[in-house]
């Protein structure tokens, strides 16, 4: 028999349930709501196919791809540092490592997560960007490859911990054969753990990607405020995380196209970010299932 | 496409057999290595910022306002601000997330209902901080009218950490061994009294912890507030949640653009601020979670 109390409470647990839900809906909702005001005045193709982002001269444009390719260069940037060495140190922690030495490591790398962004940000500009300028004396003081550096470092404990699961999960029986085939541990590790794990592994890639799209706090410090249309590393750039941001913190009205781009470029941010999400998602889903 | 992928596994393939060739397999000291390279990175950026921001560190620094001139100013109402933030998160998102992680992992039982809940709370916890504060703007700033307060912005960081909160709580959950649900309902227990009486206190410690992680994640978050209407300077410290706000990490964010070197130490003094603050509610967390798998593996 359910008291009375119970119903209550289970009803208000449903309702936490409905809520979850409810935020999702709710971000789609604000920023298609905000977004109609500017694409009611701007064309949708002229968003998605212009190449000059000048929302506040003379001659207003509002083509997305110089923030769009701001946010991939910077994002690229840090895949370039943190896939290589996330990798090779899953491979280590999960195949050679002691397990003692694994206890430690792996929490120190988790670290790396814990520390706030703006830390990071600070770190880019006062110490990685003047360091980079010493050996390539052609960098601006704002530029791309620092701020992109500095967040492979901040993406690389979600490459490490999810990808050492994967490879870790990977059933020992597997790994015996092998061996007992006369494989040697690395042949062991590269040829077999590791695609194996893959589905894992590139899971964890795409969230590291996805992240390092979204991360805004580093790039607005060292990255510079000048959409450009370019791939060029060494130049100031401007993500779409850090245009929202600059708008927020400038003095442009509060309504109008103007300050309604945030909402546009808040909506593009979130289609990739999502997508990514739901692929990297139903990559680990289906490697689970294959494990099963 | 496909072409491409066969080319990149070529790739992996021929790296394989380059590394085959080597006369011994060093990896176990390659990884240490690069293991010991990030580590020591991290531990470089302490050495550093201690440094640099150590001298700042005095009673005026903490008792302080915002300054022009970089020597006199503090961090008083931008620490005050955090406290704010730290104490309502966890008074918002403990409950929410606790709720809405026993309904998912104990209640849900449709699994096409189940199946989208997880797929959902997957994605919360995807989407860029940055436009979390853009729902946090229209959602509690304008549409709730708490203006650019410490209560508007607490719920939206609340929103922010509510997957981490969610997440934990279910794998607290599932750490409780069955046959404990299973004797409280042989002896006559209904469903929620077996969760509350029985799984949950098991359950809680590993609760705890995840809301502690979600919380030193919320302190030290600064695009959403800026997103919401952080302020650089206020001359005063929040008084009560209707209050306009800065926290630390804001704080930091105003400093470090700053173009006046000075100001740069006064950024490192409250990164050093930030950091203790984070790393100790990090390290609660993963101690609690430790001592809580052994009581619960043994």
């Amino acid at each position: 028999m359910k008291r009375p109390a119970e119903k209550l409470i289970e009803a208000l647990l449903q309702l936490s349930g409905w809520l979850t839900l409810g935020i999702t809906f709710s971000v789609i909702g604000v920023l298609l709501v905000n977004a109609w005001g500017f694409f009611s005045s701007i064309p949708l193709l002229d968003f998605l196919l212009g190449t000059r982002w000048t929302p506040f001269s003379e001659q207003q444009a509002f083509g997305m791809w110089p923030l769009l390719l701001g946010t991939l260069l910077t994002a690229l940037l840090a895949m370039a540092l943190a896939l290589p060495l996330g990798l090779l140190i899953s491979i280590y922690l999960s195949e050679y490592a002691n397990s003692s030495w694994r206890q430690v490591a792996r929490p120190a790398l988790d670290l790396l997560s814990a520390i706030p962004t703006v830390v990071y940000g600070f770190l880019a500009l006062v110490f990685v960007t003047p360091a980079l300028q010493f050996f390539f004396p052609g960098i601006e003081r704002f530029n791309a490859l620092s701020p992109g550096l500095v967040m492979g470092f901040m993406i690389l404990p979600i490459i490490t911990s999810i990808s050492e699961d994967a490879m870790r999960s990977v059933p020992a029986n597997l790994r015996e054969a092998a061996f007992a085939m006369g494989a040697s541990r690395w042949q062991v590790a590269w040829r077999v753990v590791l695609p194996a794990a893959f589905n894992g592994v590139t899971a964890a890639v795409i969230l590291a990607f996805s992240r390092a799209l979204g991360e805004t706090m580093i790039v607005s410090i060292a990255a510079g405020q000048q959409p450009s249309f370019t791939l060029n590393p060494t130049v100031a750039i401007q993500t779409a995380s850090s245009y929202i941001i600059q708008i927020s913190l400038g003095d442009v009205s509060r309504s109008g196209t103007e300050y309604n781009t945030i909402f546009a470029v808040g909506i593009g941010l979130f289609v990739l970010t999502f997508a990514l999400n739901n692929l990297s998602y139903w990559l680990r889903n289906r490697f689970k299932q294959i494990q099963a | 496409m496909n072409r491409q992928f066969i080319k990149m596994f070529e790739a992996f393939d021929r790296f394989g057999d380059w590394y085959d060739r080597q006369k011994r397999d060093n990896f176990a000291i390659y990884g240490l290595v690069f293991t010991l390279f990030v580590v020591s990175i991290v531990l470089g950026l302490f050495v550093y910022v201690s440094i640099a921001g150590f001298p700042r560190l005095g009673s005026r620094f903490f008792s302080g306002y915002a300054s022009r001139i970089p020597e006199q100013a503090g961090i008083l109402p931008a620490l005050i601000g955090s406290l704010w933030v730290l104490v309502l998160v966890f008074i918002i998102s403990f409950p929410l997330g606790l709720a809405a992680g026993i309904q998912l992992e104990k209640y849900v039982t449709n699994t096409r209902w189940a199946r989208l809940l997880e797929v959902n709370i997957t994605n919360l916890a995807g989407i860029p901080s940055v436009i979390y504060g853009l729902l946090g703007l229209q959602f509690f700033v304008r549409g709730m009218a708490l203006g650019e307060s410490v209560l508007g912005a607490s719920l939206t960081l609340s929103l922010m950490v509510l997957p981490l909160v969610i997440v934990s709580t279910r794998e607290a959950l599932r750490m409780v061994p069955n046959s404990v649900s299973e004797a409280a309902y042989a002896l006559g227990a209904t469903k929620w009294q077996t969760i509350w009486y029985h799984a949950l206190p098991i359950a809680f410690p590993g609760v705890v912890s995840g809301v502690l992680l979600a919380i030193s994640r919320a302190i030290g978050e600064a695009a959403p507030l800026l997103v919401i209407g952080a302020v650089a300077f206020v001359p005063f410290s929040p008084a009560s949640i209707f209050d306009y706000f800065t926290v630390l990490p804001v704080q930091i964010f105003f400093w470090a653009t700053k173009p006046q070197a000075s100001f740069l130490i006064n950024a490192s003094a409250a990164i050093l601020v930030l950091l203790s603050l984070t790393l100790l509610l990090n390290l609660l967390a993963v101690r609690i979670r430790e001592r809580w798998h052994k009581r619960i593996e043994s």
